[in-house]
């Protein structure tokens, strides 16, 4: 089975500083590393490929200093990773960065399942696993929670609609987008450190990184990047955090006096 | 000539609207008179419930609805809504088209901007008309720490709008429209590479719809003191939630999580008990009316965004603040 994994080098959120006068994240601050919610694509491509055999490929759209996420992917068991990055491909919004990716899927050729997280930490959008599928033409389910059966010609799983929990089977090739956690079949995944070996060979693998020029022979240019982007950010700041009392309690007593407090101002008491 | 109206996508893949689809349509009411035209809304229903929904639809503010008949077992199937809706904007022409931003919308929306190559926002806390006339989505990014406005280039301007930040119109069964059925046309396979087979379970708990949350974190010794909290929940009309670890432990279920990777939440009055207040938790709380939290650990981050932060045993002041609540509803009985 060939598998696709998409993979967003994403900063830490908990350590990475914004650069509100220009919108963006201020990349000096924070080191990339794998989107929190794609690592259990990771696990759920291992564990697909040790029933199936085959290959499991990342796909990323990045800058160039993205390379050491990569190198992690391949330390947790990704076959082969590939970076696009470009000039061009900068200050893409989802629908141009989905375009991109679809693309070099394509020129990829053939595959059998795309794997991704339902979101990405910074971007919060789920945009790119359903436009993906969608510029690839083939069904997709997203907010997945369990990995119910696979066969080589379709997966069954379960996903969250909102209100309730719903059964979908899909026809391969399909695309699925993972929530956290996420259960394959009976298993509670949970994403590991990788192993010592695995981190030192990582460091040896190569890397593929691709262009837009690469890219120029199956898409068109003008959709890559802000140039193909529709949506355009206007302005920016940090959320206001609500003026919070912090009010300090160390008694009991008076803390539980507080809250009454509050219940009485909110009729609830 | 260029595009009016708005376009309300109401959720419907189990037989009832999703309510926060009628508070999209009361937005879209306050929206039209700048951006001109009619207000639409469209939906995938079946032929009992045609009429019925096609009036709740224009009792809370469609001028028009855009029917699509599919059988009862096609509602879960959203390859059948993505065709619907394809169909319902080409035919209205509209100049923007707003979705719940619920799990389902979140799927749906981008794949049908996708389709027709436009831009979509996703989860919206608020849209306005700016000064140019232009349609200005308001959305947080970076797990809720940064708001951007945003504005789209193409037609129609899409984007998805988190439940609960407009509030529900009142509904007026007066209130007169009109009623489109369409054709349902489904392109070959729409049916055969995605299969719904069933409901796996509806949820009990619903978060989102809470005016009160008790919510416990790691300082939960074990699973069997869950009871204490649930019961203090309950007596406080309110609901249990927790944090990501409970559930990563199978402690809880996840439509109890609170967060970024689960909940987003907005209640009257949120109550945090051994919840340290990692950035992710955060996230999916803040904008509670009250907030309080109980801590062993003072420097524990939850405290700079609490009205009240009591340091001390969530046990100790769970079982005080239950034995008082319970002694009042006592007297008053």
């Amino acid at each position: 089975m060939d598998i696709i994994v998409l993979i967003k080098p994403t900063p830490d959120i908990t350590k990475a500083k914004f650069d509100i006068s220009r919108g963006v994240v201020d990349r000096s601050s924070a080191t990339l590393e794998i989107n929190p919610f794609d690592l259990y694509a990771i696990e759920v491509a291992k564990r697909i490929k040790a029933l199936f055999g085959g290959t499991i490929t990342s796909i990323s759209m990045a800058p160039p200093h993205a390379e050491p996420a990569l190198r992690d992917a391949i330390a947790r068991g990704v076959d082969r990773a590939i970076l696009l990055t470009d000039k061009r491909f900068a200050g893409a919004d989802t629908l141009a960065t989905s375009y991109t990716l679809a693309m070099a899927i394509k020129k990829l050729g053939k595959f059998d399942l795309i794997l991704c997280g339902e979101k990405s930490v910074d971007g919060d959008t789920a945009h790119i696993g359903p436009e993906v599928a969608e510029f690839l033409g083939i069904p997709h389910v997203s907010f997945v929670t369990r990995i119910v059966d696979i066969t080589k010609d379709k997966i069954i799983v379960e996903a969250d609609y909102g209100d309730a929990y719903y059964t979908v089977e899909l026809r391969l090739s399909a695309l699925i987008a993972l929530s956290r956690p996420v259960i394959f079949k009976e298993e509670f995944i949970e994403p590991q450190t990788p192993k010592f070996s695995d981190i030192l060979r990582a460091k040896k693998a190569r890397i593929e990184i691709w262009n837009a020029d690469y890219l120029s022979d199956i898409a068109d240019p003008s959709r890559f990047g802000l140039a193909g982007s529709p949506t355009r950010v206007v302005r920016v700041y940090y959320a206001l955090e609500k003026g919070r009392q912090a009010k300090v309690i160390k008694d009991y007593d008076e803390g539980v006096k507080a809250v009454l407090e509050i219940l009485k101002q909110l009729r609830m008491i | 000539m260029s595009a009016r109206n708005i376009l309300i996508y109401a959720e419907n893949y189990s037989g009832n609207i999703h309510r926060a689809s009628y508070e999209l349509l009361g937005k879209a009411r306050e929206l039209i008179s700048k951006i001109g035209g009619e207000v639409y809304a469209t939906i995938v229903t079946t032929k009992e419930d045609a009429e019925k929904h096609a009036k709740d639809l224009i009792a809370y503010g469609a001028d028009k609805v855009v029917e699509y008949i599919a059988d009862k077992s096609l509602l879960p199937n959203q390859q059948v809504h993505k065709e619907a809706l394809l169909d319902a904007i080409n035919f209205v022409q509209p100049k923007l088209v707003l979705i719940p931003a619920t799990p389902w919308g979140r799927s749906l929306g981008p794949r049908v901007a996708a389709a027709i190559k436009t831009g979509i926002t996703a989860d919206c806390l608020d849209i306005y008309i700016d000064e140019n006339g232009e349609i200005i989505q308001v959305r947080p990014a970076f797990t809720g720490n940064i708001i951007a406005h945003i504005k789209t280039l193409t037609l129609p301007v899409m984007a998805t709008i988190r439940p609960g930040v407009f509030p529900p119109p009142k509904p007026n069964y007066e209130r007169r429209g009109d009623v489109i059925v369409r054709e349902m046309k489904l392109s070959p396979n729409v049916t055969e590479t995605l299969k719904v087979l069933g409901v796996v379970r509806t949820k009990t708990v619903r978060l989102s719809d809470a005016d009160v949350i008790v919510s416990v974190g790691k300082g939960l010794r074990s699973k069997e003191d869950v009871k204490l909290f649930e019961e203090l929940a309950k007596e406080l009309g309110g609901v249990l939630g927790c944090s990501k670890p409970l559930v990563d432990m199978g402690w809880l279920e996840r439509d109890r999580q609170v967060g970024f990777s689960g909940n987003t939440v907005r209640p009257k009055l949120y109550i945090a008990l051994g919840i340290s207040g990692a950035p992710q938790h955060i996230a999916g709380m803040k904008d509670s009316q009250y907030v309080i939290a109980v801590n062993l650990d003072p420097s524990a981050p939850i405290a700079k965004y609490s009205d009240v932060f009591i340091i001390g045993d969530m046990y100790e002041f769970a079982k005080r603040l239950l034995s008082i609540i319970k002694d009042q509803k006592m007297k008053k009985s």
